[in-house]
């Protein structure tokens, strides 16, 4: 570029970056809304954090309540359950972690041998869907389903099985809530590793054939190193919800029966903040959560960008 | 061309034992995903006593459409159905126009919009950092929203989520348009409306019904801020129904003298069928553009 250009427009660049700029401004303006809602729902929460440090008195606000300093943490630990909750947390979290990898994958690769395309969009159909649906529908429809004296059981019974109450025992309650995450999940987790099989050139299957290439190498060779950056990607975003159970899925599912396994921090939150009224006990606990979470939300968004290249903006 | 035929060749082999197998096992994944569904539908067109044994497995037994008749006399079901129809409309479209707005400027690169980087920060902290439930109930209690339907959708109206999926669309689109809109004397407005829209419409539709499902199948935010088991949305109004029965005490004492009698489980039935039924007729069109949609959210910057 010219020097002549160059400094005919640098006078011109200076005012175009001006806050009067009518595009620049019309840029801000444009933004303002949004803006101005995230500061109301989203900064200001920031600011009710200092609840969690405070005997928080409703009446007399976070300005007039008491400082209380870390006696609110004190107490959490102090308590037994706390413990049981963040284990209980972990547990669902770490499982669903590992099969939303495992199993979406497994059949994302099984679809892949599918050779028939009709038959392959028509299961691709059916296993999204539950995806979409509610857990407040699906919780109604489990709660039906496996009842004391609901189908399942009644066909368990057939089999000379003592029926199982799936939902409010300790033993089964567990596993039944990652099992049923999985079901709900497992599709449409597949789309991503489904579609980055679409950018395995053809080739690559078509030379393995000729040289006599067995299914399993076939896989092995091709059309797993093709979804590679795939699984780690997800591998690494995975590690920001370590702390994150379902919460949705939980709540519509647990009941005081099985308190001792399902219930999780969130679940707790919510009990002890918009029913009972502990405000600041309920706010200390999802801070403590907040942070360690927020924490591993950072950390994997570095892992995913070192280890796939993956930049969120 | 010629790969595809030869592709083609190679598809048409012939099934060896372990293809049946894996077919077998798809088929499988298939049929329990939509066995629940399948069963719930079958359940509210069932005789209730039937229903109540656990009788009904996969097929109607004694069908019958009195769960369906009893809905539709059913007003507060009605009341809460319409409910959520008007919340989706306000808060998808409150949501998608914020979207686009915000979306616009954050594209641009900081040599065009200098504060760019500012505002991508101050939305991406919210990403990362919450102030959690409790104080966000309180801001929303604060402001008076409790009770309407706006403590439903504006709170949640500006999606940093989508936004930035929109944005990262947006900045695929070549420069070339807007720098030529922008010559024509075209404001940033315009540009957005007449260049930029007309070529996102496949991730506008995906975001657009995405947000819309949102607000469908979402209960909790009507289970805080809204008392009156009238103005519920309809999950959270058929949640209320198996979790808290009491709230089932305005009723007349004849008409739940009749409910115990019949069973609720069909009734039930019956209304999980009827709150799926928006999300089972838009998901054949959905499923087309959903895909693309997850792609968005692998882009690589």
């Amino acid at each position: 570029m010219s020097q002549a250009i160059k400094t005919g427009t640098k006078p011109k660049s200076r005012s175009r970056y001006s806050i009067l700029d009518p595009t620049q401004r019309t840029y801000h303006l444009m933004l303002l809304p949004g803006i101005i809602l995230l500061l109301i729902f989203s900064y200001t929460p920031m600011v009710g954090i200092v609840m969690a440090f405070q005997k928080f008195i409703p009446a007399k606000g976070i300005f007039g309540s008491k400082w209380v300093g870390l006696k609110n943490f004190k107490y959490i630990f102090s308590l037994p359950n706390t413990w049981t909750l963040f284990g209980n947390t972990l547990y669902f979290a770490i499982a669903n972690i590992i099969l939303d990898l495992v199993v979406p994958l497994v059949f994302a690769i099984l679809l892949n041998e599918m050779r028939h395309a009709r038959m392959k969009k028509a299961i691709q159909t059916f296993v999204y869907l539950p995806n979409f649906l509610s857990w407040v529908l699906l919780a109604e429809i489990f709660r039906q389903m496996f009842a004391l004296s609901g189908p399942v059981n009644v066909f368990l019974s057939n089999l000379g099985i003592e029926p199982i109450y799936f939902l409010g025992s300790n033993e089964t309650f567990r596993p039944f809530i990652v099992i049923s995450n999985c079901w709900k999940g497992f599709g449409y987790s597949s789309i991503i590793y489904t579609a980055s099989v679409l950018n395995i050139d053809p080739g690559l299957y078509e030379a393995a054939h000729i040289d006599g290439a067995t299914r399993f190498q076939r896989i092995w060779n091709i059309t797993l190193p093709g979804m590679a950056s795939v699984i780690i990607l997800r591998l690494t975003l995975s590690l920001g919800s370590v702390l994150n159970a379902n919460f949705d899925q939980i709540f519509n599912l647990y009941n005081t029966l099985v308190y001792d396994t399902g219930d999780i921090i969130d679940t707790y939150v919510y009990r002890m903040g918009i029913q009972q009224a502990q405000f600041s006990i309920s706010t200390a606990v999802g801070l403590i959560k907040s942070v360690i979470s927020s924490t591993l939300i950072i950390a994997s968004y570095g892992l995913a960008g070192k280890f796939a290249g993956y930049r969120i903006f | 061309m010629q790969k595809t035929v030869k592709k083609k060749k190679w598809i048409m082999d012939r099934m060896l034992p372990g293809d049946y197998v894996i077919y077998a096992i798809l088929f499988f994944c298939a049929l329990i995903c939509l066995l629940p569904v399948w069963n719930v539908v079958c359940i509210s067109f069932s005789n209730a006593s039937a229903a109540m044994a656990g009788e009904v497995g996969f097929w109607p037994v004694r069908p019958t459409l009195a769960s369906y008749e009893e809905l539709l006399s059913d007003s507060q079901f009605l009341r809460s159905f319409s409910v959520s129809v008007l919340r989706v409309i306000l808060g998808t479209s409150m949501s998608m126009i914020l979207m686009f707005f915000m979306a616009y400027p954050l594209s641009k690169s900081p040599h065009e919009f200098p504060w760019r980087n500012f505002y991508m920060w101050f939305i991406v902290i919210t990403m990362l950092f919450s102030g959690g439930l409790i104080p966000t109930y309180m801001v929303v209690t604060k402001l008076g929203m409790r009770n309407t339907i706006w403590a439903l959708t504006v709170p949640g109206a500006v999606s940093t989520y989508n936004t930035i999926l929109m944005m990262n669309y947006f900045r695929g689109i070549p420069k070339e348009l807007s720098e030529s809109a922008a010559i024509d004397g075209a404001t940033p407005i315009k540009t957005l409306f007449y260049i930029f829209l007309p070529v996102s419409v496949p991730v506008t539709a995906t975001l657009t019904l995405f947000c819309g499902l949102w607000h469908w199948n979402d209960y909790f935010q009507a289970m805080i801020y809204i008392d009156k088991v009238a103005d519920y949305p309809v999950m959270t109004y058929i949640r209320s129904l198996s979790f808290d029965p009491s709230k089932l005490n305005g009723l007349p004492a004849e008409e739940l003298r009749r409910r115990a009698e019949m069973g609720s489980a069909t009734f039930n039935a019956a209304k999980v069928v009827v709150a799926m039924v928006p999300v089972l007729c838009i998901y054949p069109f959905v499923q087309k553009y959903f895909v693309k949609g997850i792609m968005l959210g692998s882009v690589k910057g």
